[in-house]
C-alpha cells in the first residue's frame, strides 16, 4: 500500500495496525522497516521547519512502480510506503518504508531497495527553514540533495 | 500542438509558474520543449524531465495533449 499524506502520522501505529489488517498471520518470519524523520539540523544550520512538495500522479505512480520491481527481485508479501507532504516540524517522520517477507533476507535487501529508489528517483522535494548565521534571522532554502545511502 | 508543462520546486519560483499551455511543432522532443520554455539550448545536468509521469529521455517525442514537467533533483524521504 502506498500512502502520500499531509497529515502528521505515528509509524508505529501504522505499522502495527497494517500488520493486523494484511491477514498473513503464520506467513511472515520477517518485517523490515524504515522510518525517516525530520532533524532540527542540516548542512551546518538550524532547522525551524520544512516544506515537503510533490507531484501528484507521478509521486504515487513512481512509489507503486518501486514497490512492484521490488515484488519482482523479492519474495514479498506485503509492502506499506507511506510519505509526508506539506509543512513538517522537527521530529515529524517523513517516510515509513515496511516490507512482510517469509526471511530476512528478502525483508531486509527489499526494504533497503525501495528506500534507495525513492531518495533518488520519486517526485518530492524539500524547502526548509533554517536561521541565518550571520543575521539570526529565518529563511528559506531548498534542499540540492540528498546524502548518500551507501 | 497544445501540451501541458509543469514546474516543481526552485523550478517553479524559476519560471513563476507551476503549469502552461504550450503550442509546440509537431515532433517535438522533451529536450525541444526545455528549449522553448527556457530560451537555453540544453537542458542542464541537473534538471530532471518527465512526459506523462514518466521520466523520460531528451529525445522522447511529444503528442499532443501531452504533460511534460520539469524539475530539480528530488530530496524526498
Amino acid at each position: 500500500m502506498i500512502k502520500i499524506t499531509d497529515q502528521a502520522f505515528d509509524p508505529w501505529h501504522e505499522l502495527s495496525a497494517f500488520q493486523l489488517n494484511m491477514r498473513r498471520d503464520g506467513e511472515f518470519g520477517a518485517c523490515a522497516n524504515f522510518i525517516g524523520t525530520m532533524r532540527d539540523f542540516n548542512e551546518g544550520a538550524v532547522v525551524n521547519g520544512m516544506v515537503l512538495e510533490h507531484y501528484p500522479g507521478m509521486t504515487e505512480k513512481h512509489l507503486e512502480k518501486i514497490v512492484s520491481e521490488a515484488k519482482d527481485k523479492w519474495d514479498l508479501l506485503e509492502a506499506l510506503v507511506i510519505h509526508r507532504v506539506g509543512e513538517l516540524l522537527p521530529n515529524d517522520p517523513i517516510v515509513l518504508v515496511a516490507v512482510w517477507s517469509a526471511h530476512r533476507k528478502d525483508a531486509f535487501e527489499a526494504s533497503r531497495f525501495i528506500m534507495e529508489d525513492l531518495k533518488s528517483k520519486a517526485p518530492f522535494w524539500k524547502k526548509e527553514a533554517v536561521i541565518d548565521k550571520s543575521k539570526g534571522a529565518e529563511k528559506n532554502r531548498w534542499v540540492e540533495k540528498n546524502t548518500s545511502g551507501y | 500542438m497544445s501540451i501541458k508543462v509543469l514546474y516543481f520546486a526552485s523550478l517553479k519560483e524559476q519560471f513563476g509558474c507551476s503549469e502552461e499551455q504550450l503550442n509546440v511543432g509537431n515532433l517535438s522532443t522533451v529536450g525541444e520543449v526545455w528549449q522553448q520554455v527556457s530560451a537555453e539550448q540544453n537542458v542542464p545536468q541537473h534538471v530532471l524531465f518527465a512526459v506523462n509521469q514518466e521520466y523520460a529521455q531528451l529525445d522522447t517525442l511529444i503528442k499532443s495533449g501531452d504533460e511534460v514537467a520539469f524539475f530539480p533533483p528530488v530530496t524526498g524521504g
